[in-house]
């Protein structure tokens, strides 16, 4: 007892911080990044193009942040936890009367310097969130009507305004983080099976309800030879990508399949393609293992962590990074219907970097701070 | 804080099972993730290999080059040349329409050839290589090349096409090349393998018989192509290889001359060796320049050919089925003989007409000859006599032996396919293919070559040639084919019952020529090194008149398509002969006349070029 409330004086010093960091975690952040990098050079073709640099120059912003956030205590991020989800859904909201029409949905804000998607920042501050409303709760709490009905209006009301944009893809990752966080806090697992159960009778009727886009992308999923140069396009282009790759790839620059356009998106949502075309099944394999010591690491932080506020947010941040990186595997690898979800990391774009790298910070925070006990 | 704390550990209980459930759902997970990359990329690896380089990997096939066609003397008389053409890849060009409306200027392009070259335009891709004008004189090709500077994108290429350097000489022989189309592709396959927008075959002709020798194969590039089917770089170039190169037996002088004697009429020669078969000259007039067809005939010029009432297409040394006339006599004197229906003792006296079966026959002299034996027949051309041999033998027995030396019969079995069989009619063939029995009326006419009796012109000098050589089956050819040494077995043998009655026939065939009297005195050479033996033939084409008969009317007094055919057949020399020919020319009105004086300035070059021939023959030999 004495101990703690003499480290909860929270008086570190600079290095003591600096010692406390996950160094795995670190220099696998890192390594991915790297990774990353090389593979936007790759899909430049070869030359440091706008990607490769403007890739290069996120990294290097949003690693410094990473690194800052760390030092800040996790007792801060407890305490923002509601703001920064008020402060992120008004962002959703003014992005659905002011935001920026790209390809037919309106998902981006023009903050001059930089182009913002609040949804993605959505996918880590609803954990925050969150976890802190389950932080205090006594266990017996936890399944009561009010506060599932009020986790639930968390969860959904976000959601809703993502889907409105629409873009179905984030709002259903957005779900998915939040419902880590429920499961994590103890709601009885009754819940989930019932909701799995009512979720697969209700999907014809869902499905009658999509757009007529999103049916066509379910349709050229369960059979993409239907339509091999339209719909089916990307998925098949995608699997001889990854198929012509072999066991040890074709090579560092040398994917025919992304150099000579066959692939589409392949800055984004296909980078992992790319990545596979040229590295092969071991490169692939390599890839993933860095990926599971990343998420391995965040819930041994989680489990160290004393607080049940970190806790609960490293497992939650964890089962989303992991959901984030299987499902769009799965779509690059024709498991799954295509459905915009980036790799984090590796795919092109600040705004899913931004999260991710704020995710980590928070975790690395937790890690740094892991003795602090939250009230 | 007791109370709260023992929630706290309640609470850590529930996190780690959940956190234990969660770790081994994201296990199976992986494991699933991971079989699929093992799946899609070691065990389906080739599959998809393949499917990727066929993504990438485009092959272009240029068109091949085309075998030769030589004569004799190793002339080329079917070759390649260099065409200039001006290609044009528009997105290579700044200023597109600047461009073409420039060239438009400079080759003096019509407004139809332009309109075309913008609907291809408007038909191909950007990149892809668009043919403004694809044979261009030189004058118009330096023209361009000095204007290239500003010319963007546009390109002068010389690319290799087709030439017939002896023009319409040789155009009934080897044919013409031209565009393939749909048909050509369907019925060929080498065609369809080799086929290339723009790639010429053979259309008629021997270019057509020997389309898959002469075809050669496709060079070869390979492409690496983007997703847009843009070329990004050259992978591999891969050499074809050049058609055969086909050798003719003819002589392209001898046709040169035959094309001259020819000149203006229609009508056909064909000349031959008479121990190999070798077929020296064979020309159908008029002829067209087949060079016209190469890129496409204009229609001014197609509506010339085609509405030429001398009938340019038609080949009429295979096509053309001429009554032979009295070109026939020999065939019927030699059948007379050799069925031991006459000797050369037998005599007739000719009135100038004869009363048979209620109806007049006329011989061509209104006075009558007076009594003729069988060499004075021959040589007079006496058509009462022959009515009179005809009479005694009969249509079956005469066609047999027709038949027997090459009349009424494919010479060149399948090498043209529009080569014809003629007629040689009998009682058998009137019953099946008129129902009507054969009047004995009709046998008579057939005795002077007229009546259903038909026979190409190229059937004419085989018989000529099977005579000459002493009466032995000989089998034409007019392509040298060296792996086709095998003769066929019947090669030389003979085709008579008596080789005395094949001497009676030449005997008789030489008078006609060199003896006072004989149809074609006129046409004769003294000379013994060209002296030759031959038979007029006058092949009526209607009916005459009693009036007509009577008006007795001059050759030019005649409306053309009513005339005469001219038609003679000789061979030569007279001793040790080696040459046969036939000449028949529509309308021409009389064979002694029209027909005859062409044979002797035939065989005066024939002749003067024998030893040439020779020497070719023999180094043949001596390199092997």
């Amino acid at each position: 007892m004495y101990q703690h409330t003499r480290l909860t004086n929270n008086n570190f010093t600079f290095f003591q911080k600096f010692r406390n960091f996950d160094y795995i975690l670190l220099i696998c952040i890192l390594l991915l990044g790297f990774i990353s990098l090389a593979t936007m050079y790759s899909t430049d073709g070869g030359k440091i193009l706008f990607h490769t640099k403007s890739h290069f120059i996120k990294l290097m912003v949003f690693t410094m942040m990473m690194l800052f956030i760390s030092f800040i205590n996790i007792k801060f991020w407890f305490s923002i936890g509601y703001l920064s989800y008020i402060v992120v859904v008004s962002l959703l909201v003014w992005t659905y009367f002011f935001g920026i029409t790209s390809s037919g949905s309106k998902r981006w804000m023009d903050l001059y310097f930089i182009n913002l998607q609040p949804s993605e920042l959505m996918k880590i501050f609803i954990i925050l969130c969150l976890a802190k409303y389950f932080h205090r709760m006594k266990l017996e709490n936890v399944n009561s009507v009010y506060t599932i009905l009020t986790s639930l209006i968390i969860i959904l009301l976000p959601m809703g305004l993502v889907i409105v944009q629409p873009d179905l893809g984030t709002s259903v990752l957005i779900a998915v983080s939040g419902v880590a966080v429920l499961w994590f806090a103890g709601i009885n697992h009754k819940y989930f099976i019932y909701t799995m159960l009512g979720f697969v009778i209700s999907l014809p009727f869902v499905i009658a309800f999509l757009k007529p886009y999103q049916k066509l992308r379910v349709l050229t999923f369960l059979n993409p030879d239907k339509d091999p140069l339209g719909a089916g396009y990307q998925i098949i282009q995608s699997k001889i990508a990854v198929g012509s790759g072999g066991i040890f790839g074709k090579g560092f620059l040398k994917g025919t399949q992304s150099y000579l356009e066959f692939l589409p998106e392949k800055h984004t949502d296909f980078i992992f393609t790319l990545f596979s075309e040229e590295f092969g099944f071991v490169g692939s394999v390599v890839l993933l293992v860095i990926y599971i010591i990343i998420i391995y690491r965040i819930i041994a932080i989680g489990a160290n962590s004393r607080s049940y506020f970190a806790k609960l947010f490293c497992y939650g941040f964890g089962a989303a990074i992991f959901v984030f990186i299987t499902i769009n595997m799965s779509m690059v690898l024709g498991l799954l219907p295509i459905v915009g979800s980036p790799l984090p990391i590796m795919s092109y774009g600040g705004s899913s970097m931004l999260a991710t790298m704020i995710g980590f910070g928070i975790v690395m925070s937790a890690r740094v701070h892991s003795q602090q006990l939250i009230a | 804080m007791i109370n709260s704390s023992s929630d706290n550990v309640k609470k850590l209980n529930s996190i780690n099972r959940r956190m234990f459930i969660t770790g081994s759902l994201k296990f199976f997970i992986m494991v699933g993730i991971i079989s699929r990359l093992f799946f899609l990329q070691v065990k389906e690896n080739k599959k998809y290999l393949t499917l990727s380089d066929k993504n990438r990997i485009r092959e272009w096939k240029l068109a091949p080059v085309r075998g030769e066609f030589h004569d004799y003397f190793g002339n080329v008389i079917a070759g390649n040349f260099e065409a200039y053409q001006l290609h044009v890849i528009p997105e290579q060009v700044e200023n597109f329409k600047y461009v073409i409306y420039r060239l438009k200027d400079l080759l003096e392009l019509s407004d139809t050839e332009f309109k075309k070259v913008l609907k291809k335009k408007k038909e191909s891709k950007p990149w892809e290589t668009l043919i403004v004008s694809n044979n261009l004189s030189w004058e118009k090709f330096s023209k361009i090349n000095n204007h290239l500077y500003d010319l963007n994108g546009v390109k002068p290429v010389i690319s290799i096409s087709r030439n017939y350097p002896f023009n319409e000489n040789f155009t009934h022989v080897i044919g013409y090349v031209s565009q393939a189309n749909e048909q050509d592709i369907e019925n060929t396959e080498l065609i369809k393998k080799n086929f290339v927008p723009g790639l010429k075959v053979g259309k008629i002709g021997l270019e057509k018989s020997f389309e898959e020798k002469l075809i050669g194969t496709n060079d070869i590039e390979r492409y690496e192509v983007n997703a847009y089917g843009r070329r990004i770089s050259q992978l591999e170039f891969q050499k074809g290889k050049k058609g055969q190169t086909l050798k003719l037996t003819v002589d392209t002088e001898i046709q040169k001359l035959a094309n001259e004697l020819l000149k203006d009429k229609a009508g056909s020669i064909c000349v031959m060796d008479i121990f190999t078969g070798e077929v020296i000259a064979m020309h159908s007039s008029p002829s067209f320049d087949p060079n016209l067809f190469v890129f496409g005939i204009s229609q001014d010029n197609w509506q010339i050919i085609r509405n030429d009432p001398m009938k340019p297409l038609l080949n009429k040394t295979l096509q053309g089925r001429y009554s032979p006339g009295s070109t026939l006599k020999p065939i019927v004197a030699l059948s007379a003989l050799e069925n031991g229906i006459i000797n050369t003792n037998f005599t007739v006296r000719c009135t100038g007409k004869t009363e048979l079966y209620d109806q007049t026959y006329h011989c061509w002299k209104k006075e009558g000859h007076g009594y003729v034996s069988l060499r004075n027949a021959m040589k007079m051309s006496c058509d009462t006599y022959f009515y009179e041999i005809a009479r005694k033998l009969g249509v079956d027995k005469l066609s047999e032996t027709a038949k027997k030396f090459g009349l009424g019969k494919k010479v060149f079995d399948n090498l043209f396919e529009i080569e014809k069989d003629g007629l040689i009619p009998n009682t058998q063939w009137k019953k099946n293919a008129l129902g009507k029995g054969w009047l004995l009326g009709e046998t008579i006419i057939t005795g002077i070559g007229q009546g259903y009796i038909q026979t190409t012109p190229i059937q004419l000098c085989l018989m000529t040639a099977q005579i000459a050589n002493g009466g032995y089956k000989i089998y034409p050819k007019i392509v040298i084919d060296d792996k086709d040494k095998i003769k066929p077995s019947d090669y030389y043998t003979p085709l008579y019952k008596n080789s005395r009655n094949i001497k009676i026939i030449q005997d008789a065939m030489f008078g006609s020529t060199n003896e006072v009297m004989g149809t074609s005195y006129r046409s004769r050479i003294d000379n013994p090194k060209y002296q030759f033996a031959g038979k007029t033939g006058t092949a009526q084409v209607k009916k005459i008149t009693e009036r007509e008969r009577e008006l007795d009317l001059k050759t030019s007094e005649i409306p053309y398509e009513q005339r005469d055919h001219a038609l003679y057949i000789a061979y030569g020399p007279y001793v040790n002969p080696r040459y046969a020919l036939s000449i028949v020319v529509e309308h021409g009105g009389n064979g002694s006349t029209t027909a005859a004086p062409m044979a002797k300035r035939l065989f005066k070059l024939i002749i003067d070029r024998h030893e040439m021939r020779q020497s070719i023959n023999q180094k043949k030999y001596l390199e092997i």
